[in-house]
């Protein structure tokens, strides 16, 4: 049995709404940032998306391509496993839809891989239909390279590691393999309603 | 220069929960590029989880995620560890 | 705010190392912060210098709300990396930045109780005058070897001498004349790696600097 400390509070936890802050979770007003590594520093010229792996041709856009594809503004909310979840975030990133617009694929899943070698696994089917976006702005500004810039993925259904900073690119799989933290702990899916931390959840 | 990052120190607690004994003072040699240091002088991101990563070429030494009852630990990116018995 | 603790089982420490302390609240929450040990190994009860950051979750009940007879779990001592070595052979530097200073006191502190006049020179990098900890003590422990310094980086009180602005190449060719046998670096990311970068620019071997870098959380 921990020891209770007298008069230890806290800082002020809000659960906040149940039908938008998912069990387990309190509500942040800062951004926390969170990072397993050294913030890469990938010039825009140097900076490519691909699509590779289970796919009839690898598809790539350079920064200036991919900018000219149709984005929009949006506002998620988002809940990350460490317990902050932060509501009405506004973001501004092109649909993975549009990036997939025209690609032939039997895979079922896709790793995203990341600048400084974070990967992270998803089901294609929860990165389509309006579900996820390649987000370059957040709050009206370019995105910053502490929160995931110039570019990251954003899956706001699902934990926010899920949500690959600094993503590079996606490989699309027949099978659902194992990213960086999947591998070592935490859960392969990842639903915060279920409240899928871990292994085993 | 990364604020965020720390270095083997701030990992010392977890890593003594780990291993049973102090580790900082134990040689670790990296995976990835060969060099060796002592634990306490790598790199440490306190993230989802706790990531080591050697100072000379950030490769990931070592992972550690912990849930309420559960720890996972990943030491793949160590070739090598050198712990002096006392 | 130092904080004195009487820890149950307690079988000494070394001066550098660190205890991790964890709160629980009545609801279950918890917290968890690391704090150097300030205190010198044989001096009795646990010393704790904390550091009150506003908006933070532990400091401001640690340095506020903690009465005498309160208590909270301990994990420690951590650490023998980051240790003074009382067999040291030659100079030794100690260089801090705000609350970097108080494992650095920890290792003054016990080269003092043991007598010992190895010559050690403390860089102590603070914003102001004002929130230097230790000056009382420190002025006592000058002598035998021991050299603090400071270097106040924001405002300076009138009729200042010591140094002034960051501890830079320009500060380190008039502070540290030759090579030190050992070299103690701590304080924020951002200092640490400032100052052990330009002690390597000066030719020192990266193997003889250890560091510690703090959190924005303290420590």
């Amino acid at each position: 049995m921990p020891i209770v400390s007298r008069g230890f509070k806290g800082s002020r936890r809000d659960e906040g709404p149940p039908d938008r802050v998912p069990p387990g979770q309190y509500l942040t007003n800062d951004f926390p940032v969170l990072s397993a590594g050294p913030t890469p520093q990938t010039r825009l010229a140097d900076w490519d998306f691909t699509i590779t792996g289970e796919i009839d041709e690898l598809k790539r856009w350079s920064w200036d391509e991919f900018r000219a594809l149709p984005s929009e503004t949006f506002t998620v909310d988002i809940h990350c496993v460490t317990k902050w979840s932060k509501l009405d975030t506004d973001w501004e990133g092109v649909a993975l839809d549009a990036l997939f617009d025209g690609v032939d694929t039997e895979a079922e899943y896709m790793t995203a891989y990341c600048d400084g070698g974070y990967t992270t696994n998803l089901p294609l089917a929860d990165v389509l239909d309006g579900k996820a976006w390649i987000a370059f702005g957040y709050d009206d500004e370019p995105l910053d390279p502490e929160h995931g810039g110039p570019a990251r993925l954003l899956v706001p259904h699902l934990y926010f590691w899920k949500s690959a900073k600094w993503v590079r690119g996606l490989r699309l799989t027949s099978t659902d393999e194992p990213g960086f933290w999947e591998s070592n702990g935490y859960h392969l899916y990842g639903d915060p309603w279920r409240e899928q931390r871990y292994w085993g959840d | 220069m990364d604020g965020l990052r720390l270095d083997g120190n701030a990992a010392a607690g977890l890593l003594q929960d780990i291993f049973g004994m102090d580790v900082t003072v134990a040689d670790g040699t990296c995976d990835g590029c060969g060099a060796t240091e002592a634990l306490g002088a790598v790199h440490v991101y306190l993230a989802a989880g706790t990531v080591l990563r050697c100072p000379h070429c950030e490769s990931v030494l070592m992972s550690v995620v912990r849930s309420e009852r559960r720890l996972w630990v990943d030491v793949r990116g160590v070739r090598s560890l050198e712990l002096r018995t006392p | 705010m130092t904080l004195l603790l009487d820890v149950d089982g307690w079988s000494g420490h070394r001066a550098g190392q660190h205890v991790d302390v964890r709160l629980t609240a009545e609801d279950g929450y918890q917290a968890q912060r690391s704090y150097s040990i300030a205190s010198a190994p044989d001096a009795g009860m646990l010393e704790l210098t904390v550091e009150r950051i506003d908006d933070g979750e532990v400091s401001p009940y640690l340095t506020g709300d903690v009465r005498a007879g309160d208590q909270f779990e301990l994990r420690g001592p951590v650490g023998g990396y980051f240790v003074w070595d009382p067999d040291v052979r030659g100079d030794v530097l100690l260089v801090g930045g705000g609350s970097g200073v108080v494992p650095l006191m920890a290792m003054a502190r016990q080269r003092a109780a043991d007598g010992d006049d190895v010559p050690t020179r403390l860089l102590y990098s603070a914003r102001s005058w004002d929130v230097v900890i230790y000056r009382d003590e420190l002025q006592r422990l000058t002598g035998n070897g021991f050299e603090p310094s400071f270097t106040l980086t924001r405002e300076r009180p009138d009729g200042w001498t010591g140094y002034t602005g960051r501890v830079d190449d320009a500060l380190l060719e008039q502070v540290v004349p030759g090579e030190p046998a050992a070299t103690f670096v701590c304080g924020p990311t951002p200092f640490v790696e400032a100052v052990a970068a330009a002690l390597v620019r000066r030719g020192h071997a990266p193997e003889r600097i250890k560091t510690e870098r703090f959190g924005p959380t303290g420590g």
